[in-house]
């Protein structure tokens, strides 16, 4: 308890990053959503955001985080469940991460090429007897690309939760006569859900502000919160409206997280 | 347990991974290709890789980005050590919890939320955006995945450590320096790495924050990508595909050689 003051000492460095990097940033999106376009106090961001088009446009944002999410989550969770199954797990969770780490742009990109007039999708499609089709600019190419780059997240969580699973659990259940499926639905799936709820969690708010692969993949077609926010600030230079969705974008942010979080006692 | 994996279930695996890596190798293989396009290979050739490396421009952007990410990972690992030294010496349940939300927070925030909010900071703090603001923001995104990689090490640290070595006559410092740092080592290590990656890979901040005359990597990827197809961005991904590798390997032997668990963690 003697060294408390000393370790105050040490620690502004740490409280400096929480004032102005957590703390002024929030309060300031506040401030300046209180602001018209012409630099004049109004509520009036606030009133236009519940018009039709705001509305429309977040609607939208979250019915296309959630078809993301439950993509994602719809092939993280079979292959996590057959990653805890293999030998070398750890090894074939790195190789899934590693993906993860490679430079989000490129892997937009590579789809660019991929999903393209003459892409290798619709090379595979004619040959396979379907013809070519339009897949760039498409809802499928832009929920495709999100699962793509999201489900490492989705997959890391489910699967550090399946390897902390008893296995004595399973056997339980098989000794007394569970079906696989009940196993899996009573015994499993409930005792993994806190890595459920975080991999939605880690999924879900991302895919809420997507605004990069909106321009790139989809050329403009979905509109998302976040790219609702990068227009307003650095196209229409409206920073009031950026503003007013980006202090939405936060509560949303705070209510899925009340709603997803798992609370942990410590860390 | 032991069960070997059913056909259906390795098939699955397979096509998971599949997907997963074809992307990046199909850029690789298009950036030999002397057609120009990504659907049509012509002939094996080096000609874009020839010109990126002739790219002065381009090459000031790599330097940038580089000089970024290790300036912000080390001055982000030191004032998270920091902060994750302050957290755990709080004893009352409450203030820690509130440290750890107030720390958590710009995990959780989208990345348009961030650059966006740091847009407004730098601009009514006067700072040019440029190479500084954009240095802020990365130490500033970075500064709590090092805390939360520090942390647990301090958690996992028998307090009687630190007892032993006060009873020896230890200073603070000293039991500071050669205690507490030495044992958490792993965890600064992978903090700083993390920092690294986050600020290596960061596009969305960064475009924010960055002015018209300093750029990274990942903007200028995304400005040549909204022009089109080029196949100087395939020889480049094609070298970082390799440094991403390099980093991985090594830092999967250094967690390796340090902790039998060596806690892996994903980009944001």
């Amino acid at each position: 308890m003697g060294n408390k003051a000393k370790f105050n000492l040490y620690s502004i460095p740490y409280f400096l990053w929480i004032v102005f990097f957590v703390i002024a940033p929030i309060l300031l999106v506040l401030y300046y959503s209180l602001f018209d376009i012409d630099g004049n106090f109004s509520l009036v961001n606030y009133k236009n955001f519940f018009t039709p088009v705001y509305l429309m446009m977040t609607l939208n944002s979250f019915w296309y985080a959630f078809l993301i999410t439950f993509f994602s989550l719809l092939f993280a969770y079979p292959t996590a469940y057959l990653l805890t199954k293999t030998k070398h797990k750890q090894l074939w969770l790195l190789l899934i991460i590693v993906p993860s780490w490679i430079n989000l742009l490129l892997k937009a990109y590579a789809f660019l090429g991929i999903f393209g007039t003459y892409g290798a999708a619709n090379k595979f499609l004619e040959t396979i007897g379907i013809g070519s089709k339009q897949i760039l600019f498409t809802d499928f190419s832009f929920i495709f690309v999100s699962v793509y780059i999201f489900i490492p997240f989705m997959i890391l969580p489910i699967f550090n939760a399946l390897n902390k699973l008893n296995p004595t659990f399973m056997d339980a259940a098989n000794d007394l006569g569970a079906s696989t499926w009940t196993t899996f639905r009573r015994v499993i799936f409930p005792l993994t859900l806190d890595g459920v709820k975080s991999g939605c969690q880690v999924v879900f708010i991302p895919a809420l502000s997507l605004f990069m692969l909106t321009r790139l993949i989809s050329g403009n077609r979905v509109i998302t919160l976040g790219t609702a926010i990068e227009q307003h600030f650095l196209v229409i230079q409206d920073w009031g409206m950026g503003s007013t969705i980006a202090v939405f974008l936060i509560i949303f942010m705070f209510l899925i997280m009340a709603l997803t979080g798992a609370r942990k006692r410590g860390v | 347990m032991k069960k070997k994996l059913s056909p259906v279930s390795s098939l699955f695996l397979v096509l998971i991974f599949f997907i997963l890596y074809a992307p990046i190798f199909f850029l690789i293989f298009y950036s030999f290709n002397s057609g120009g396009t990504m659907f049509n290979f012509e002939s094996f050739t080096l000609d874009w890789y020839r010109e990126l490396f002739g790219d002065t421009r381009l090459l000031i952007i790599v330097l940038n980005t580089l000089v970024i990410a290790l300036l912000s990972a080390l001055i982000s690992t030191i004032i998270g050590v920091i902060g994750a030294l302050y957290i755990h010496s709080v004893k009352k349940r409450q203030t820690k919890s509130t440290f750890l939300s107030l720390n958590s927070v710009l995990i959780v925030s989208p990345d348009v939320i961030i650059g966006a909010s740091f847009l407004i900071l730098f601009t009514m703090a006067g700072i040019k955006l440029g190479f500084y603001s954009v240095l802020l923001a990365h130490i500033a995104f970075s500064v709590p995945i090092v805390v939360l990689m520090v942390l647990p090490k301090l958690m996992e640290m028998s307090p009687t450590y630190i007892d032993a070595a006060r009873d020896l006559g230890a200073s603070s410092i000293g039991v500071l320096t050669k205690v507490i740092l030495p044992y958490i080592t792993p965890g600064i290590f992978a903090g700083f790495f993390m920092a690294l990656t986050y600020s290596l890979d960061d596009f969305a901040v960064t475009f924010f924050v960055t002015g018209n005359g300093f750029s990274t990597l990942s903007v200028e990827i995304y400005s040549l990508a909204r022009r089109g197809v080029s196949l100087n961005i395939n020889a480049l991904s094609s070298l970082l595909f390799l440094f991403t590798v390099i980093l991985v390997v090594g830092y999967y032997f250094i967690t390796k050689r340090s902790t039998k668990s060596g806690g892996m963690g994903v980009r944001k």
